[in-house]
C-alpha cells in the first residue's frame, strides 16, 4: 500500500442524489486549502444508504475509517480533525475496517469494527465485495482485488470444466425464477445454431432492473462493473458465444457510463475482443439501452427489444437456448447471477456451495427499503430469516411502529405477515407462503400501510406494464384493479363490493394459470397473498367501509383534536378549500363536507393535533 | 401525407428528402438494421426532445422498416414521447418504497400546484409532469427529480417552494 492517504467517497446514484458530488468537490478544495496530499477515489455504493453520504479515509498507519452523514459543511472540520490534528474519532465516525496489521491507536479503541456493526454483522458479501471499496472506473483497482483471476481459471478448465464447476456450486438464477445456472449454460453449450448463414451464439446480460423498489443490479453496475464483464466473459466462453449484449435500463445513466468505460478499458487490455488473454476466445460486447418497459425483464420480450421490436413475449418452447436473439442459441443471465461467477471460479464450486441452504446456495442481495431504520443494500447468506434481516440488519421499524408486512419480489412477489417472519430465505420456502425470491426488493411496511392499497398499487403497475398480447393479463389485471378500486371507494354500493370481491380470487387464479408469460402469471400474487394474510383488512374496507390504516382517501376523514389544538391558524391559512374554521387561539374545526383530504394540515400542524380516521 | 422533397442529397439512404444535418449525423452512427430502431429513436429523442412525425418517417425510411412498425415501437416503450416537453421535467418516483412513504400525496400536490395531470405540460411550457416506475434511489424515498436534480425525503408541503424556485430561475 502506498503512503498516500486515500479518501473514498460513495458516489452511486443514491449517494449522488444525497449530494455526494458537492461533498467530493468540497473535499478536493479543502485538501488544496490545507495543502494535504491525498487521493480522492469515487466509489460505488457500500449499501449503508441510511448514513449517506459516506466518506472513508485510509491513511498510513491507521485502519480505513468510515464516516457517515457527511455534508459539505462537515468536510473542512472532518478533514482537519482526521488529517491534521490526528483525532480520528470524529463525531461522524461509523466504524473502522478490519486490517491485517496490528494497530493500536488509543482514540480508536472504542470505535466499532465495521463488520461488527449490526448492519454488517450478519451480511456476507460475495457479490458486493468490491462495491464501495474500489474505484469502479479503474481496471487496476479491480485487478488488485483478484479481478480476472476467475477468467484465467476458466480458460484453464475449458468450457465443460467451467460448466461442471458452476453445476457443482449450485448457483441459481438471481433474476427471480431460480433456474440452475450450470444447467442453462450446458443447454447453451450443446445447442447448435440452426441457420447455416448465421452460425452465431449470443450471451445476454439482463440488466433491465424494472421492479419498483429494487436497485441491487444498479449498485453492482455502478460499483463493480468489471465483475459483471468478467462473469459475462466466463459465461460466454462456457457456452461458446462470441457475441454479447448487456441490456440495461436507460434510466440508469451512471451505470451505463461506467459500463461503457469498463468495456473500453477491458478491450484495451485484451480482456475483451479478439483472442482474450491468448486463449483463442473472442467476445464482442455491446450495450443495449432499454427504453422503459417492465415486461422486457421477461427473456423472450427482452430478445424482441434487442431485435428492435415491441417487447412482447413469445411462448416457450422454443427456449432461447435453442432459438433466441436473431434465431440463434442465446443464454440470458441476470446481473447478480453473473457477478457471482468470478468469485465462484476463483474459489471453486465447493467453496460457493458451502454458503446457503440445501436447495439455495450462496448469497442474495436485497434492497431493503420502506419503513425501516437502516434502509440500504444488504447481501445475506441464503437461509437467513426475514426477522434477522428486518430487526438485526435493518434495526427495526421507523419510530418503533408495529411491523405489518414485508413485500418481497416486487409486482410478482407477495406480502409476508408477522407470523411468517421466521421463514428462511430460499427459493422454495418463500413459495410456501405465497411469495417468491424475485430479484431482491424488500419493502417493509408498518401499521400505517394499508394492504388493500398495496395490492391495488401493484395491480395498477401491472395494468400499465402489461404488453397487451394475451387476454388474461391485459383484461384480467384491469378487472382486478377495478374491483380493488371499488372496495376502496365509499360511494360504491356495499352489496356490489361484496359481489365483486367474490370474483377476485377466482379471477386471480385464472390470470395466474392462463397468462402467456411470467408477468401475467405472477401479477395476481400481491392480491392473493394479501387476501390470504390480511383478509381482515379487506373485510374492514368492504363491510365497515373503513380503512384501518387510515390511508384510503375515500374512506377516511380528517379531524382536529380540540384538546391539542393551540389555535395557531397555520392549517387554516394553508387549507386550499378553506375547510378549516376557528378563531385564533381557540380550537379549530374541519368541515368534512368541504375537505378534499389533501393531508397538508396534518403535515403543517406544529402540535400534531390533526389526524385522519 | 407528408410532402416529399426532391431526391436526398445529404445521406446515402433510401429516403427522398433533404434531411437536417443533425439527423444525418445520428443516422451515420448506425447500420441499416432493424435492431437499430430503438437506439435511433433514443438518439433522435435526445437531440430534439421528442419524436416528431417527420422524424419517425425518416427513421423508417433510413432503416427500411415500415413506419407503422417504428410507430409501434415508439408507442410501446415508456421512454418515448411524441409531443414536445416543457422546459423543466418533473418526475415523481412511484416505486414501492416511495409509494409507502407517500409519493402519491406529492404527485397530487404537484398536480394541483401546476394545474396539470401527470403526463401533461403546463400551458406556459415551463413544466412537464411525469411519473416513473422507480429511479432506484429508494433509500431517500420519497423522491422526485427535476431535470437532472434529485430531491429526496420530500413532503407534500415542500412542493410549493420547490416549484417556485424553478419558476423564479426563469
Amino acid at each position: 500500500m502506498s503512503d498516500r492517504t486515500k479518501i473514498y467517497v460513495g458516489m452511486g446514484t443514491c449517494g449522488l442524489a444525497a449530494g455526494a458530488k458537492s461533498v467530493y468537490e468540497a473535499i478536493s478544495t479543502t485538501l488544496k486549502n490545507l495543502k494535504i496530499d491525498a487521493e480522492i477515489i469515487p466509489t460505488g455504493c457500500v449499501g449503508y444508504c441510511k448514513r449517506e453520504i459516506i466518506v472513508d479515509i485510509a491513511k498510513q498507519g491507521y485502519p480505513k475509517l468510515s464516516y457517515g452523514d457527511v455534508t459539505v459543511a462537515d468536510v473542512e472540520g472532518l478533514l482537519k480533525s482526521v488529517l491534521v490534528d490526528n483525532i480520528n474519532n470524529h463525531k461522524l465516525i461509523i466504524g473502522k475496517y478490519p486490517t491485517t496489521e496490528v494497530i493500536s491507536k488509543d482514540d480508536l479503541d472504542e470505535v466499532p469494527a465495521i463488520n461488527e456493526l449490526p448492519f454488517f454483522k450478519k451480511q456476507r458479501r460475495l457479490v458486493l465485495k468490491n462495491c464501495g471499496h474500489i474505484n469502479p472506473e479503474s481496471l487496476q483497482d479491480y485487478l488488485a482485488a483478484e479481478g480476472y483471476e476467475g477468467l484465467k481459471k476458466a480458460f484453464a478448465a475449458g468450457p465443460l470444466g467451467v460448466i461442471d464447476e458452476v453445476k457443482k456450486s449450485g448457483l441459481r438464477g438471481r433474476g427471480g425464477g431460480g433456474f440452475p445456472t450450470g444447467m442453462k449454460w450446458e443447454f447453451g453449450n450443446k445447442s447448435v445454431p440452426k441457420d447455416p448463414n448465421n452460425q452465431k451464439k449470443y450471451m445476454i446480460c439482463n440488466a433491465d432492473e424494472g421492479d419498483p423498489g429494487a436497485f441491487m443490479d444498479r449498485s453492482v453496475l455502478e460499483g463493480d462493473p468489471f465483475s459483471l464483464l468478467e462473469g459475462m466473459t466466463i459465461a460466454a466462453y462456457a457456452i461458446g458465444a462470441s457475441y454479447g449484449y448487456i441490456y440495461v435500463r436507460a434510466e440508469y445513466p451512471l451505470a451505463i457510463e461506467r459500463l461503457e468505460n469498463a468495456i473500453k478499458l477491458a478491450k484495451e487490455n485484451n480482456l475483451l475482443g479478439e483472442n482474450i488473454l491468448g486463449s483463442g476466445f473472442n467476445l464482442e460486447l455491446k450495450i443495449k439501452k432499454g427504453a422503459g418497459a417492465f415486461v422486457c425483464g421477461e427473456e423472450t420480450a427482452l430478445i424482441g427489444s434487442i431485435e428492435g421490436r415491441r417487447g412482447m413475449p413469445n411462448p416457450r418452447p422454443p427456449f432461447p437456448t435453442e432459438s433466441g436473439a436473431f434465431g440463434c442459441p442465446t443464454v440470458i443471465n441476470n446481473v447478480e447471477t453473473l457477478a457471482n461467477v468470478p468469485g465462484l471460479l476463483r474459489h471453486g464450486g465447493d467453496w460457493f456451495a458451502s454458503v446457503g441452504t440445501d436447495s439455495s446456495k450462496g448469497t442474495k442481495v436485497f434492497a431493503l427499503t420502506g419503513k425501516i431504520n437502516n434502509a440500504g443494500l444488504v447481501e445475506v447468506p441464503m437461509g437467513i430469516s426475514l426477522r434477522e434481516i428486518i430487526y438485526e440488519i435493518g434495526n427495526g421499524i421507523i419510530d418503533d411502529k408495529k411491523y405489518k408486512s414485508v413485500q418481497i419480489g416486487g409486482p410478482s412477489g407477495g406480502c409476508i405477515s408477522e407470523e411468517n417472519l421466521d421463514i428462511k430465505i430460499d427459493y422454495e420456502s418463500l413459495k410456501t407462503v405465497g411469495a417468491m425470491m424475485g430479484s431482491g426488493g424488500l419493502v417493509v411496511m408498518d401499521e400505517g400501510t394499508c394492504m388493500v392499497d398495496v395490492a391495488k398499487y401493484f395491480v395498477e403497475f401491472c395494468t400499465k406494464e402489461s404488453c397487451g398480447k394475451c387476454t388474461p393479463c391485459r383484461e384480467g389485471t384491469m378487472r382486478m384493479f377495478e374491483i380493488l378500486e371499488k372496495i376502496t371507494t365509499k360511494e360504491v354500493d356495499k352489496q356490489e363490493k361484496i359481489d365483486s370481491v367474490k370474483h377476485l380470487e377466482h379471477l386471480a387464479g385464472v390470470i395466474r394459470d392462463t397468462s402467456l408469460c411470467g408477468l401475467g402469471q405472477t401479477a395476481p400474487n400481491p392480491v392473493l397473498s394479501t387476501l390470504r394474510y390480511f383478509k381482515n383488512e379487506y373485510d374492514a374496507h368492504i363491510y365497515d367501509e373503513k380503512c384501518p390504516s387510515a390511508h384510503c382517501k375515500s374512506l377516511i376523514s380528517y379531524e382536529i383534536n380540540e384538546s391539542k389544538c393551540i389555535g395557531c391558524g397555520i392549517c387554516k391559512a394553508k387549507c386550499p378549500t378553506s375547510a378549516i374554521v376557528g378563531e385564533r387561539k381557540s380550537p379549530h374545526k374541519i368541515q368534512t363536507a368541504v375537505c378534499v383530504k389533501c393531508d397538508q394540515c396534518v403535515q403543517l400542524c406544529p402540535v400534531k393535533a390533526i389526524a385522519a380516521k | 401525407m407528408v410532402k416529399r422533397m426532391s431526391n436526398c442529397t445529404s445521406c446515402n439512404c433510401n429516403c427522398s428528402k433533404n434531411l437536417p444535418e443533425d439527423l444525418v449525423k445520428i443516422f451515420e452512427k448506425y447500420a441499416k438494421k432493424r435492431e437499430n430502431v430503438i437506439p435511433l429513436l433514443q438518439d433522435v429523442q435526445e437531440k430534439y426532445g421528442y419524436l416528431s412525425k417527420e422524424n419517425l418517417i425518416s427513421i423508417s425510411e433510413y432503416l427500411n422498416v415500415p413506419t407503422s412498425n417504428v410507430y409501434g415501437v415508439a408507442t410501446f416503450y415508456n421512454q418515448f414521447r411524441l409531443v414536445p416537453l416543457g422546459k423543466h421535467i418533473i418526475r415523481v418516483c412511484r416505486g414501492t418504497a416511495c409509494h409507502v412513504k407517500g409519493s402519491l400525496k406529492i404527485l397530487e400536490k404537484l398536480e394541483s400546484e401546476l394545474k396539470i395531470k401527470a403526463g401533461e405540460t403546463t400551458e406556459d411550457g415551463l413544466f412537464s409532469l411525469e411519473t416513473v416506475a422507480c429511479v432506484g434511489a429508494c433509500s431517500i424515498a420519497p423522491v422526485i427529480t427535476i431535470d437532472e436534480e434529485f430531491y429526496g425525503r420530500l413532503q407534500a408541503k415542500d412542493v410549493t417552494a420547490l416549484v417556485e424556485k424553478y419558476e423564479k430561475s426563469n
